[in-house]
């Protein structure tokens, strides 16, 4: 059962070999039994009442033939997504406390569509970390390895789909936030083209980046939950007004004549030679496929990291002023007059990174160095989707690695911010180009950690990506290894 | 560039972040470590390029203005640190 796709789960729930109530109550099984070890939920968030109370309305809505195509299947979210009278914390000992008053658009997109919530999954603190070691509940374990860190910042939802206490979760990708754990922890995930998923209710980091999509087991089933979380919505200013289209669409698009082209920068010094080896063999399955590989350059690439770390920093400090510790939130228990209460609650409320990066975004803001920073990074983030627009001219599709390495150690990086930043390389340049990329699980490293290759496409061509990593996926079995836990 | 302790000290004031001398000396070593990194960025020739803010450069949406929100204050305030007569309370700031 833990080991079925989603339409399989689907068809179970159809023909009524089992209902919504025992999937889900199977699933909280398994976190009950498995979270003390991995983590991989922030536990004061788990309502196991909420989510019974889900899949009976789910139970409910299949006996009455009202179904959508994943109705009853239980999904896991990131906490990132506020849900209407759930603990949203964004891994964060400033919102500890925090109980939505309402629902994110991705929230209510799988409410529709009648899926059943199990709770919560840690998360880097606010998003920003690439080893879940920054969240104020504690570092999420990697299921392969539990020495190894599961990539971050949606590692508690790529923890979970790996070691199977959710059939598939949500997550957001704002540096390579989906892409990377689900590279370090065998599972496949799709940050979608910018704007194509709503950010209304996603706990904002850096906006112009920020891109939720989804995580499972296959490209196969990401595509089924692209169906569900993709769609125009007004109360994000930056969601696209585009035809509603159906993901799965190119599943079974065969690969004959595919150009893949190889970015010369993401092959160069700097990629462990495991890494390297297991996604050349993957080259040489979708070779064997019918593609056919292209050289092409992306020259830019090592500027993707300086300026996302002008950006984002940037866009995050303006965003997170809001946490001033009186409207929600937490608040500083003594403090003397308001700009003492603002100062000791944002002190005791965000973690050191956080605080990092606040730091930089209101140092490359303020008066004098915007333009020496904030422009120039805009500036080369041009040219940056302009290296993307020039490959694209040449192939119809890029591949490369994910990660430089396998999931590294924990506390291997987490006192050098720039070694730990470094980390993201093959990943910060699709944000900052606003183009879409996913990660497939390739291989096996040298160390027995999985390897992910990365696959990034042209604006809005999710659908082509999600068939060509669908048609990998029915060659080889990578995506259904599961690590012993 | 190199950011003094100083520097660091008016950025935790500007972004409302109280630090001390140890935690300050330890953001000077962190900031600047970044931007060592940051710097790699200021060499390159961008005359000509216009900023990018969106990959599709669209503009903000327009929309008519008219009420949109429903009044949930109640609800929004059984979330906040202190209330009291359907106000939201902080330290005195008019003497």
């Amino acid at each position: 059962m833990i080991n079925s796709s989603l339409s399989q789960l689907a068809r179970l729930l159809a023909d009524k070999k089992i209902s919504s109530v025992e999937l889900t109550q199977l699933y909280l099984d398994r976190i009950a039994q498995l979270n003390p070890i991995l983590n991989a939920f922030v536990t004061q968030n788990l309502d196991v009442s909420m989510s019974m109370s889900e899949a009976r309305a789910a139970d409910a809505r299949i006996a009455a033939g009202d179904v959508a195509p994943l109705t009853g299947i239980p999904v896991a979210h990131k906490d990132i997504f506020c849900a209407d009278g759930w603990r949203t914390t964004c891994g964060s000992k400033m919102l500890e406390n925090f109980i939505a008053p309402y629902d994110a658009h991705v929230i209510s997109q799988f409410k529709t569509a009648g899926m059943v919530s199990l709770g919560k999954t840690n998360m880097d603190e606010f998003a920003m970390g690439s080893s879940n070691e920054t969240s104020y509940f504690g570092e999420v374990k990697n299921p392969w390895d539990i020495s190894a860190v599961p990539g971050g910042s949606s590692g508690g939802s790529a923890a979970a789909v790996a070691a199977r206490l959710a059939p598939a979760a949500t997550g957001t990708d704002t540096g390579g936030s989906i892409r990377q754990p689900a590279a370090l922890t065998g599972i496949t995930g799709l940050k979608p083209t910018y704007g194509v998923v709503s950010r209304y209710g996603m706990i904002a980091f850096a906006s112009s980046l920020d891109q939720a999509g989804p995580m499972a087991k296959s490209a196969e089933d990401c595509a089924l939950l692209m169906n569900v979380m993709a769609g125009y919505d007004e109360r994000d200013s930056t969601s696209l007004d585009r035809p509603v289209e159906d993901y799965t669409r190119d599943l079974q698009q065969p690969l004959a004549g595919l150009r893949i082209g190889l970015p010369r920068e993401y092959f160069a010094e700097g990629l462990s030679a495991d890494v390297a080896a297991s996604v050349e063999a993957a080259l040489q399955e979708y070779r064997k496929l019918g593609a056919v590989t292209v050289d092409i350059s992306l020259p830019n690439t090592k500027l993707s990291i300086p300026v996302y770390y002008v950006l984002a920093p940037a866009e995050a400090s303006t965003n997170l002023s809001r946490f001033d510790g009186v409207r929600y939130g937490y608040r500083a228990p003594e403090y003397g007059d308001l700009t003492d209460m603002y100062q000791k609650s944002r002190a005791q409320g965000f973690g050191t990174e956080v605080k990092r990066r606040i730091m930089i975004g209101t140092y490359v803001l303020s008066h004098g160095y915007y333009d020496a920073y904030y422009m120039q990074a805009q500036k080369i983030r041009r040219l940056i989707a302009q290296d993307f627009e020039a490959a694209f001219q040449h192939c119809d599709i890029i591949m490369g690695p994910t990660a430089p390495s396998t999931a590294f150690n924990f506390g291997e990086k987490a006192d050098d911010p720039v070694a730990m930043y470094l980390s993201d390389i093959y990943t910060i340049a699709v944000n900052l180009a606003g183009l879409p990329g996913m990660s497939v699980p390739c291989g096996l490293g040298a160390n027995g950690r999985p390897v992910g290759l990365q696959i990034i496409g042209n604006y809005f061509s999710e659908a082509k990506m999600l068939g060509v990593a669908h048609q990998y996926q029915l060659a080889t079995d990578w995506h259904t290894r599961m690590p012993e836990i | 560039m190199s950011l003094t302790l100083q520097d660091v000290k008016r950025v935790a004031t500007l972004a409302r972040i109280a630090v001390n001398e140890t935690e300050a000396a330890t953001y000077q070593q962190h900031l600047n470590g970044i931007f060592g990194l940051i710097a790699e960025m200021q060499a390159v020739d961008t005359t000509g390029i216009a900023p990018m803010s969106h990959a599709q450069d669209l503009s903000q949406r327009l929309r008519d203005d008219v009420v949109t929100e429903t009044n949930q204050r109640d609800k929004f305030q059984a979330i906040a640190p202190q209330v009291a007569g359907g106000l939201y309370l902080v330290p005195q700031v008019i003497e």
